[in-house]
């Protein structure tokens, strides 16, 4: 039932390494966290469990069935969405793209697809609305609607309440958690929160040049490295 | 006023008028297209870097003798085009300084080039045509005429099959690439359809002209307008007005004809702005 498997993955980039020796699989269902500091390496491993960059050395193994090109990616935002004119709607049916093939437009099977996830992530009464206008966590629940419309099985996401506010954040979790545990979607997501982490995540990869830590949640919150970063978390707060 | 629509009329029974203004038109609507890509994509400099490049290109072809200098101006733009589209994230020296670095290169190796090994006499009055295309829309021939007709159409049919592709990848690129479409396939369409148009557009309105078209239309659309499509249609009806305007007050006025343009575009932009903030206060 494994959805990726990952054995002795190198990963970095201009031939230095960021990471090394990373062995962990993921099932379907699955809720991993992946946390670490600054520098440890979750972006570039997320970017090259999509493929957009490819691995030192190492093997990535997907199953299921499941293809490269359905997976829902949630990025961080970038400097060129700031100041994008671009309708809520149209962000959402990009992420039909992939099930298109070279059809140049959409039809209304894709257009369906983008209105029930918009209704899902809560987001169908802002469709005509401009992207760059909406609320932190507004824009974040497109994206997340755009994710789902190119994926029914696995989601990543990277650091998904980056920049939001408290009580949105909470909203945030809810939405994601509630999308593993009700849509049975699989969900691997690279966060700073650990007790956030902890709290949702069936499974934490914890990572810092090499794998520190990976398995269950609660046999992390047992071990030496899960108990010593609580620990700094609750002092920085 | 009626003095006007008689001197128009005039006008317009010359062949090269009609040419002008068909052509004028035809540019500035492709132009548009692409400019709001480029602009949201941080590359509004392209045209004018590329263009800067043709000139280049363009120098060392009438140094070394070339009859036809298309064959070395539109492989060697469309070249830069896609080295500065294509590389994208990983290049080491990145967007605005790559242009800036690609165009005054080259302009000032093709001034250098021209100087060396000129044949002409009247070396400055040449780069100034070649920069502002004081008379060269003014002297078209039908041949080109239809040339830049069946180039438009390409761009329109390559901009409407692709649409949808080039706003998910003009939006997010990760995500695209992420869902299996293939960004580098259409960064590389659009820089080769940046550089055709840019080569064409420059023989016959000049390199300064070509790049106020593609920014300022876009950028005024972008003033009043919050969807891709809607900004799209806008700058295309808005680019097009312009340069027919543009056109004919350069007949009426006698003023040259690319400079008007720009001129009418700044202005349109102005109301833009002002239309947008009316439009923002209103909401408030």
């Amino acid at each position: 039932m494994s959805v990726i498997t990952c054995s002795d993955l190198s990963l970095g980039y201009d031939g230095k390494v960021v990471v090394e020796h990373l062995d962990f699989r993921v099932d379907a269902g699955d809720y991993l966290c992946i946390v670490g500091e600054n520098g440890s390496g979750k972006s570039t491993l997320m970017k090259t469990l999509l493929k957009l960059k490819s691995p030192l050395s190492g093997q990535i193994t997907m199953g299921e069935g499941l293809r490269q090109t359905e997976i829902g990616y949630l990025p961080q935002q970038t400097v060129v969405q700031k100041d994008f004119p671009a309708s809520v709607e149209e962000v959402v049916l990009s992420g039909c793209l992939n099930r298109m093939g070279l059809f140049p437009f959409y039809r209304k099977k894709e257009r369906d697809l983008a209105r029930t996830n918009m209704q899902k992530m809560g987001v169908e009464h802002l469709a005509k609305h401009c992207y760059r206008e909406l609320s932190g966590g507004q824009q974040q629940r497109v994206l997340l609607a755009r994710a789902l419309c190119a994926t029914r099985k696995l989601l990543l996401l990277d650091e998904p309440v980056a920049g939001l506010d408290p009580k949105v954040t909470a909203e945030m979790y809810e939405l994601i958690y509630r999308l593993n545990r009700e849509d049975k979607i699989t969900v691997i997501m690279i966060s700073h929160d650990i007790a956030a982490a902890v709290r949702y995540a069936s499974h934490i990869l914890h990572i810092g040049h090499t794998p520190l830590f990976f398995g269950p949640t609660r046999e992390y919150c047992q071990s030496a490295i899960g108990k010593a970063f609580a620990a700094a978390e609750e002092v920085a707060l | 006023m009626n003095a006007i629509f008689e001197k128009l009329a005039m006008y317009f029974q010359f062949p090269f008028v009609q040419y002008a203004l068909i052509v004028g038109i035809l540019i500035a609507f492709c132009s548009s297209l692409l400019g709001t890509t480029l602009v949201l994509k941080r590359f509004s400099f392209i045209g004018d870097g590329l263009s800067h490049v043709a000139f280049g290109a363009m120098s060392v072809a009438a140094v070394v003798g070339l009859t036809n200098d298309m064959w070395l101006v539109l492989p060697v733009t469309i070249l830069c085009a896609v080295l500065l589209l294509c590389s994208g994230q990983k290049a080491k020296i990145k967007g605005d300084a790559a242009v800036a670095m690609i165009s005054v290169g080259a302009l000032a190796l093709g001034y250098l080039v021209t100087n060396l090994f000129s044949t002409s006499a009247n070396i400055s009055s040449d780069v100034c045509t070649t920069l502002f295309g004081t008379t060269s829309i003014l002297t078209l021939t039908k041949l080109e005429v239809w040339l830049c007709a069946i180039l438009s159409v390409a761009v329109v049919a390559v901009f409407v099959l692709f649409y949808n592709k080039i706003f998910a990848v003009t939006f997010d690129e990760n995500f695209a690439q992420s869902a299996g479409t293939r960004v580098n396939l259409y960064n590389l369409i659009m820089a080769i359809v940046i550089a055709v148009v840019i080569v064409l557009a420059m023989n016959l309105v000049g390199s300064l002209l070509i790049s106020a078209l593609i920014i300022f239309p876009s950028l005024s659309a972008m003033r009043v307008f919050k969807s891709f499509r809607s900004v799209i249609l806008c700058s295309a009806i808005t680019s097009v007005l312009c340069a027919a305007l543009g056109i004919l007050i350069s007949i009426v006025a006698g003023t040259p004809v690319g400079s008007t343009i720009v001129a009418v575009d700044i202005a349109v932009f102005l109301l833009y702005t002002l239309a947008g903030w009316i439009l923002r206060r209103a909401k408030h």
